[in-house]
Order: structure tokens, then sequence, then C-alpha cells
């Protein structure tokens, strides 16, 4: 793809009416839809009015007069962005009276801005550039004096953005941005006339402000007021590849800017169906991480943890791997090696990596991270449901009217979708949100929660059962769907159960410790508030009930009706940006691509046949029993791509001791993570930037990945995989991994319809898509549940085995922040550590006092597990008795903390409930000091032999 | 789990889970038989048969419900 700018219509398109008028713009006649703005409709034609302060991600505000127009039988010069088309109008953009006016206009704005076009960044990519030449303007009448602001000190706190008040021409973009594009309103214009200018917060600096450095106002300056550093110190780009995140489940795409071979700036497409041309920090500007130094570019491996890394040639490493698997399983059977596919990773190198354990390997050990995220989403969806995914798209929630959210903190985790969704609640729609955490989204600039339910950790499906009590015994179901959607008889059980008095919202306060009453008024608006629609994190997977709360979750929507349709559903926000993919892929232990069982004997035939091999029926090990199995001596090799589990999976301790055990740990990371720790082979991997691919997000949505330069290590992802296999005797020809998208569609049911030539044509697909939905589904279970009916399961609150106690009083919950990415692998190599460089551990002000603590001091965080330390943030988001902190940082390593109890059904690890103790410290722990030495002597590279 | 720092053996957690499953299928209609068909859907044969083992020499160690689930899967 060459450069060129993605076309700007100026206001955004109408709300949909159905009604279209028909009009002539300079003699043109056009018919459209009724409440375009005859700047739209001009653009739609092929046209283009100057404009300064119109853009069409931001509703139309009628400020800088250089859009004027005239219509005929209308006094006066209209602004064409804020004036609606109508039926019979007849428009004339250039008129020599329309000139005249829009230099004077130029004129005005000219005299103002300092003339250093040819040593100014945006030079060649400024509106206020081309807007002069627009109008013509060849002189200012004014003088260039004027009242600028050109002594003014540039803002260049953010890491990744300049703002240059002396080139900001008060055009508003980048406020209304910020509001209605983002809706942080960290924005504001200051002072009056010449004084004006844009001010972040309360006169601070961008880093210092509420501005959560999405790029909105970036993308919106029509000059180089606000820019990117990146530009500033490279120039402008010369080509763009449209491309996918590799961060969160909401699957951004962006145009990937570059100049030859170095990525400028990711600016977020405005056709992407996941992002409508929105971004986050962590996509818009943390990618620095794909040229850190600390990449891995050549293979290395060694005898021994304890010995140094040799660097040695890619065929020596694929050799040696194939080798020693080969070796232990002659020594120690078939079944004892496996490996575990990653969630950052494309689909196809996915499905590669089941391919290699279940061709290559003979067995189904193949695990992948959402077991420790979103597995109980796979459990409890298909069981009542029949599949294993998100039942909407994103754009459904603009339907919505009451939204629920369970167990997520979408504003940190997912931003980009957040922001959507609190456009609808700025829309009116009424929110309710039930976490332990006052998160942003309870309370932010134009949006409250209807109703916060802060339940104690652990009680989830204590309170959707009481939610479900309340909606089934006021009678607020919705009999007529149920009846003919869903099983009758388990419904009546599972109304029985709920209805008993015990599961009241009365009864489970001394559980939840909510108010009754806000359990019983947030049941009765869901239930009776229009469209309801659920969105849920890993606040509800990860606990030994997780499975149990997704199918109370969607008890609740089967019950209200709230499914099969736009504006309601459940809707899993997925962690990382390709965990929908990994799980579609057959990356579970029990389970092919498209979700069958091994046992099933139709789908291991066609696999069989296609791969020629006899493959096993029985369910293999997930990544907890793997490290049971590998500290009991049965297993003792394992295939690691893309994934930290000693970062990130419960309970270092034992992760450690597991990993510690085998013989053959090979790792294919960008970094030597801390997995790699312990790792034999090491084989580097390669960014998103560096192959072509395909990721699933958190709607089911697939969607391109696109190289747009070569990878560093000299072979993308996918291609070291076939080098193993081949070393293996797999004898795989793949060439593009549009070829094996090609084998998944062939062997995928729901993803029959899926090939590149589709998707570069049409952008994206949302599975399924085959013969019966020819183009993709973006709402599932329209017309019937994919399993015929849908299944009411009763769910009876099972407390957790992990309680409080003398010893461990306090409960610890944890998650993560807008500017980091899971273990921070990627982000913590980026700019990004500028606001979040350590875990900190948030503790109520009445428990830190208890314990004598102020903000910022070393405490010792304790569990039954282990122990570490790290700096209390003292605040009121949580709850007294409640403490939380992020697992971003291996120099904290919060999983020391969280204990081996896990998902009754998935083995999904119970992060989110530990019992802990906290108490001052003096800094950093034995166990970190002995860990950092054990890291850095674990990391040491042999320097290379001189050659002879 | 006592206040100690410490970790199930595999053995412990292997009837520690199919415990735990059986009781949050206690509410099902047939839960030995939903029992037995989880473990058999998702463990592999290795685990189930090490259950199967560690059931007889301990048999105290099993709910009654996950007992029966386990003979169910050893016949």
């Amino acid at each position: 793809m060459s450069f060129a700018r993605e076309t700007d219509h100026g206001t955004p398109p109408a709300v949909a009416t159905g009604k279209t008028v028909t009009l002539t713009i300079d003699g043109q006649s056009v018919t459209l839809p009724e409440g375009t703005s005859i700047m739209r409709a001009a653009s739609l034609l092929g046209g283009s009015i100057p404009k300064l302060c119109a853009t069409d991600s931001v509703e139309s505000f009628g400020s800088c007069r250089l859009c004027l127009v005239e219509v005929e039988g209308r006094n006066g010069y209209p602004a064409s962005c804020t004036t609606p088309v109508a039926e019979g109008m007849v428009v004339r953009t250039q008129t020599d009276r329309l000139k005249q006016l829009r230099r004077g206009v130029m004129e005005l704005y000219i005299s103002d801005h300092p003339l250093d076009c040819l040593t100014c960044a945006a030079n060649g990519d400024c509106e206020l550039q081309d807007q002069a030449g627009a109008v013509g303007l060849r002189d200012v009448r004014y003088g260039y004096d004027g009242a600028t602001n050109m002594g003014q000190a540039k803002d260049q706190s953010n890491p990744y953005f300049d703002f240059d008040p002396s080139k900001c021409i008060v055009c508003s973009r980048c406020v209304r941005a910020c509001e209605e594009v983002q809706g942080t309103f960290a924005l504001t214009i200051e002072n009056k006339g010449f004084e004006s200018k844009v001010s972040p917060s309360q006169g601070e600096d961008f880093l210092g402000s509420e501005c959560v450095s999405c790029g909105a106002c970036v993308q919106a300056c029509p000059t180089a007021s606000l820019i990117e550093k990146a530009v500033v110190e490279t120039g402008t780009p010369d080509r763009a590849v449209v491309t996918t995140c590799a961060y969160c489940g909401v699957g951004c795409t962006f145009r990937a800017e570059m100049r030859g071979e170095e990525l400028v700036r990711m600016v977020p497409w405005k056709d992407g169906k996941a992002n409508r041309g929105h971004s986050c920090v962590k996509g818009r500007f943390a990618w620095g991480y794909a040229r850190h130094r600390d990449r891995i570019l050549n293979p290395m491996i060694r005898a021994s943890v304890d010995d140094p890394w040799r660097e040695v040639s890619w065929e020596e490493a694929i050799a040696h791997t194939a080798s020693e698997f080969r070796r232990i399983q002659a020594k120690y059977g078939t079944r004892a090696i496996g490996g575990i596919t990653s969630s950052r990773c494309t689909n196809e190198e996915t499905f590669l990596v089941q391919k290699l354990i279940r061709q290559g390997f003979g067995n189904n050990n193949v695990d992948t991270c959402a077991r420790v995220c979103h597995s109980p989403t796979g459990y409890g969806l298909k069981t009542t449901f029949g599949t294993s995914a998100g039942t909407q798209d994103f754009d459904s929630v603009m339907q919505s009217d009451v939204i629920l959210v369970i167990g997520a903190n979408p504003t940190d985790g997912h931003p980009v979708f957040a922001s959507r969704m609190k456009r609808r609640l700025r829309q009116g729609a009424k929110l309710i949100v039930i976490d332990p955490r006052r998160t942003d989204l309870v309370k932010s600039p134009h949006v409250e929660a209807e109703h916060h339910l802060p339940l104690r950790p652990g009680t989830n499906v204590a309170m959707l059962t009481a939610m479900a009590h309340v909606i089934v015994t006021e009678k607020l179901c919705d009999e007529a769907f149920i009846r003919e959607r869903c099983d009758w008889d388990e419904f009546a059980d599972w109304a029985d159960f709920v209805s008993q008095p015990a599961r009241s919202p009365e009864a489970i306060e001394p559980l939840t410790g909510v108010d009754p009453r806000e359990v019983r008024a947030a049941a009765r608006l869901y239930a009776t508030g229009g469209n309801g629609a659920i969105y849920y994190g890993l606040g509800v997977t990860e606990h030994s009930q997780g499975s149990s709360t997704v199918m109370a979750i969607a008890n609740l929507a089967m019950a209200t009706g709230n499914i099969g349709r736009e504006g309601v559903g459940v809707n899993p926000l997925r962690g990382q940006n390709n965990v929908q993919g990994a799980c579609d892929m057959g990356s579970f232990p029990h389970e092919f691509s498209g979700y069958r069982h091994v046992s099933d004997d139709t789908a291991r035939g066609a696999f069989e046949r296609a791969w020629g091999v006899t493959l096993d029926a029985e369910p293999g090990l997930r990544i907890p029993n793997m490290l049971d199995a590998a500290t009991d001596g049965t297993f003792k090799g394992l295939f690691v791509q893309g994934e930290d589990i000693l970062q990130s999976d419960p309970n270092t301790h034992h992760v450690a001791a597991g990993l510690a055990a085998m013989e053959c740990v090979v790792v294919q990371d960008l970094f030597l993570n801390e997995t790699a720790n312990y790792a034999h082979v090491f084989l580097p991997g390669s960014t998103f930037l560096e192959k072509d691919g395909t990721f699933t997000n958190a709607e089911r949505r697939i969607q391109r990945v696109r190289k747009v330069m070569a990878p560093l290590n000299g072979h993308a992802d996918w291609e070291i995989v076939q080098l193993v296999a081949n070393a293996m005797g797999l004898n795989w020809t793949y060439g593009h991994p549009s070829e094996i998208m090609d084998e998944i569609a062939a062997l995928t049911p729901t993803f029959a319809g899926v090939h590149y030539d589709r998707l570069d044509a049409e952008g994206s697909l949302q599975w399924p898509a085959n013969d019966a939905a020819p183009d993709g589904t973006p709402t599932m279970h329209v017309d019937g549940f994919v399993r015929g009916r849908g299944k009411f399961v009763v769910t009876d609150y099972v407390p957790t085995d992990e309680r409080t106690g003398p010893r461990f009083p306090l409960l610890l919950t944890t998650g993560r922040i807008l500017s980091h990415y899971n273990v921070g692998a990627q982000t913590r190599r980026t700019a990004n550590t500028a606001w979040h460089p350590e875990d900190r551990l948030e503790i109520h002000p009445s428990d830190a006092e208890n314990r004598g603590l102020k903000d910022g001091d070393w405490v010792t965080l304790r569990s039954r597990a282990g122990e570490t330390t790290l700096r209390a943030l003292i605040t009121e988001r949580v709850a007294p008795g409640v403490v939380y902190t992020t697992f971003h940082h291996p120099e904290t390593q919060a999983n020391v903390i969280t204990t081996d109890y896990s998902d009754w059904a998935t083995n999904c690890p119970e992060y989110k409930v530990t019992a802990v103790q906290v108490m001052a410290s003096n800094g950093p722990s034995d166990w970190q000091q002995d860990y950092a030495e054990q890291a850095r002597h674990s990391r040491r590279i042999a320097p290379l032999e001189a050659a002879e | 789990m006592s206040d100690e720092n410490q970790v199930m053996s595999t053995g412990d957690r292997l009837i520690y889970m199919a415990n735990q499953i059986a009781r949050n299928l206690a509410t099902q209609p047939d839960a030995e038989a939903a029992t037995a068909e989880h473990i058999r859907a998702f463990w592999s044969g290795d685990m189930r048969a090490r259950l199967v083992a560690l059931a007889a020499d301990r048999p105290d160690a099993l709910s009654p419900v996950a007992a029966a689930a386990l003979r169910r899967i050893a016949g």
C-alpha cells in the first residue's frame, strides 16, 4: 500500500432514520440520508469544502468559518459542517464571494501562526498548510506578528507526543476528540481571544494530567501543535500498511505508517470495525519494544540452566530441539512432552503449534494461556449456549439500554471498547457495576453507575443467584423467550432453586457484604430496563467458581430474553489479543479447532485423514497438570511459544519447581523472559510487525496481521514451528500463512468461509463464516442457540477454600493497568513505564492506618504460598479488607503470592482471591533478591568463540 | 488448607479436584454421572488411572459423589 491519507468527510455519518433527501451540489444531484451535513455530502461527491475545525471523528462545531457555502434561497453563508442537507436544496461551494470570505478567515489564522513550515515536523502533512493553498491565500494584510503564542514553551512531558501552543489554531478538535471519542474530558480551552490555548486538566502538563494518551487529540490536530515525537524525530511517513494491534482482545486495526523499513507511527484505521478509528496508549504508541535492545535475535542452547547461553545457528538449534524431544519420548514415553500455544501469536501459528503436538508429539498435551484467563468462558458458554464465544459485536453496545459490567475494568483492560461504552452511557444507557473495586467506570466525567455492587471477592455466584432470585420471584422473566428458545424443564428447576429464600439478596448479604436493596434494584433494572447487555472479564473467570459464574451470567441473560439481537448478550472481554483465536484453533488438550472433543470420532477422523497419522483420542494435560507431572518425574519436555508461565501463572514456586524438573524446556519468545530462566533452548520470535497472519478478537472478528518489516530474527514464528516440525519428520510445506488458514478452513466448520482473499476484500469476518453464514455472524444465537435449546444450569454457591484468618486477614485481588499489558514483557520495554514504573499494592486507608503505613511505604505482602514486597498505594478504590495489585513487573512477582486453587471445571487459577497479610517492610524480600540474582545468572550469554 | 506454606502433592491435588468437581455438580440431576462425565471429558487417561489407584489406597479421601463417579469411570 502506498501512502495516502484516509479521506476525511468532515462530519460523521448521519444517525440512520431510513429517510433520504435529494439535493444539488455544484450542479451535481445526490441522494443521501437525512441529517447528513452539506460538508459530508460534498465530500461524498468527491469534492472538498475547505475546513479546519471539522473532522469526521467528532461532531461538527462550526467555529472556523472556513467551510461557508451558498444555499439558493437562503440568506447569508451557512457553515457547511453544521447545515444538514434538505430536499431540493441547491448548494454552491465555490463562488467569488466564498473565495473572498475564506481568504479573509485564513488571513486571520495565518496572522497568528508561526510560518516555519520548512522546519515544521508536519510540513506536507498539515491541514492549515493545505487549506491556505486551497483558499488561494497569497498575502496576509494584518502582518505576521499577531499576538502569537510563539514565546510559550512546548509541553514535551508526554513520552509519545509534544504540544506546541504556538502552532495551535484553537479549533478545539483535540478537546472534542478527548470528550467524544475517548470520553476522558482531560482537555479544555483556557482563556479567551489571543490568550486562548489548549490546556490539559487544571493547567497541568500532559503527563501529569488526566490524559490517558490515547492519541485521539494528536490524530485530530490539523497542525503540528499536537504531534508524535516519532514524526518529529523521523519525518513524515511515505507508505502505510493496515494491520491489527497485538495488545488486548479489542483487536484495533491500525495503519502502520512507515518510512522505508522504519515504523514512524501507528494510526488507528477509521474503517476498522472493532475500533472505528480509535486507539489506546498501548496500540497507538507502545510498539517500541519491537526494536528494543533486549530482543534476542539468535537461537541459543545450553545443556543446563546453570550454564550460560550459547548462540548457535538456526540449523543447530532446531536439530537440537527435535533431537531432545525425541530422546525424551524414547526414554520416558510419548506423553512425556507437550507444549503451550500463545494468545499473542497468530491463529496460524497457534494452529501449527497444536498440530505439531498432536501430529508430531503424538499426544494432546497442548494448552494455552487461556487456561489462566478465559477457559471458564469456554466451559460455561459452551454448556449453556453451545459454543465458546461472546454473542455480540462491539457496535452492539450502542443499542444497549442497560449495561452490566461484572469483574471487568474496561477503561484499563479494554480501553477502546470502554470509550464506546462510555459514549453510550453518556447518551443515557444505565450502568450496573459488580466489582470489589470502585473502578473508573463507577464514576468518571459524565458517567456514573446507577448501581455499584462492591461485593466481597469470591462471591460472584451468590450475587448473580440473588439477582436471579429477584427476577424470578418478582416475575420479571421473559417467559415467551424462555418457552420458545430454552429447555423449559431445566428453567423450572433453576427457577425453583433460585427462588429459595436462602438465595435472596437479604440472605446472602453476610457473604457478599452488599446492601440487598441495591441488589434488588440492580436486578430489576437489568430485567426491565430495555436491552440488557452483560460484559465481563477475569474478575468472573479467575475464581474457584469461574465456570459457574459464567453459567450464572448466561442464566440471567436467558431468563430475561437478553440474547439473540443487537444491544443485548453475554460478552467476555478477552485479555490478550488472540485469546479467542487461540481457543478457536484447538489449543486446549481436550478439543480440536472449532471446539470439537478429541474423542469425537468424526472430527478426529477428519484430522487423521488430513495429517496422515492416528491421533490420540484421550484428553491431554493442562498446564497445571503438566507442572504436577513434571514434579512427579513423568513429564520432561515443554515447548512454550510466546508465553511466560513463570510470571503469569499462579504460585511461582510451584511453576519454577515444575520447570526445573524438566530436561528440555524450549522457549520461543522476543525476550529472555522469566520462563526462559529455566529453558534449555531459546528460539527468537518475531513481532506482529514482522509477519503475516490473523488475530481473532473478542467479538469473534478475524482480522489480518500484515508484515510491515522483515523479521529481525530472520524467521516469522510460523516458519520456526515448521522448521521444528520438519526436523521431527513431519514434512510440512507451508509457503505462506494463507495456506495454513486454508487448512484451518478445510478442517473447522465455523471457519469454512475464511480465506485471505475474503479478509483482504472485506476487512474482517466474524465466525461462524461458512455456507450457513457466508458473510459471518455479528450476533450469535439469533434464531436459536447453537446447542439447540438454551440450557439453564443450577449454580449453587460453593465458597472458595481460600479463607482469611488471623494470619492472613485481607483478601488480595489482582488485575492490570491501562499502560501495561499482561506480564509487561512488551510494555515494560516502552516509555509506558512513565505511568507505571512498578507494581503497587492498593490498600484502603483504614487498613493502612491499622498497620501504620503511609502512602509509598514498602510493605511485605504475604500469603500461604509466598511473600514479596512492593510499595503501598493508599486509596479508597478498594474496600476495607481488600487489597489489590498488578502483575506487570517481574521484580514484584505478584504470583509468588497467588495459590494453587483454581476453577472446579477448568483449573483456571483463582487469581482474584488470596488471603494475605500486609506489613511494613524495609525493601525487597530475600526471595526477591535471590530471584534477581538467579535471573541475572541464568541470562548470561557466553561470548562467541573467535573464528580460527 | 492450614496456615502453613505448602503445596499439595499431585495425588492430593487430584483428590481435591475430584471432590471439587463433585461438590460443584452436586445440584445436577445426576451428580454422579455428571462428575464421571466431566472427569472423562477433561482429564487425561493417566490422571484418571492415578485417581482410581489413589481411591483404592485412600477410600475415605473422596466424597461419596466423587467416589461413586470414580467407580463408574473404573468400571
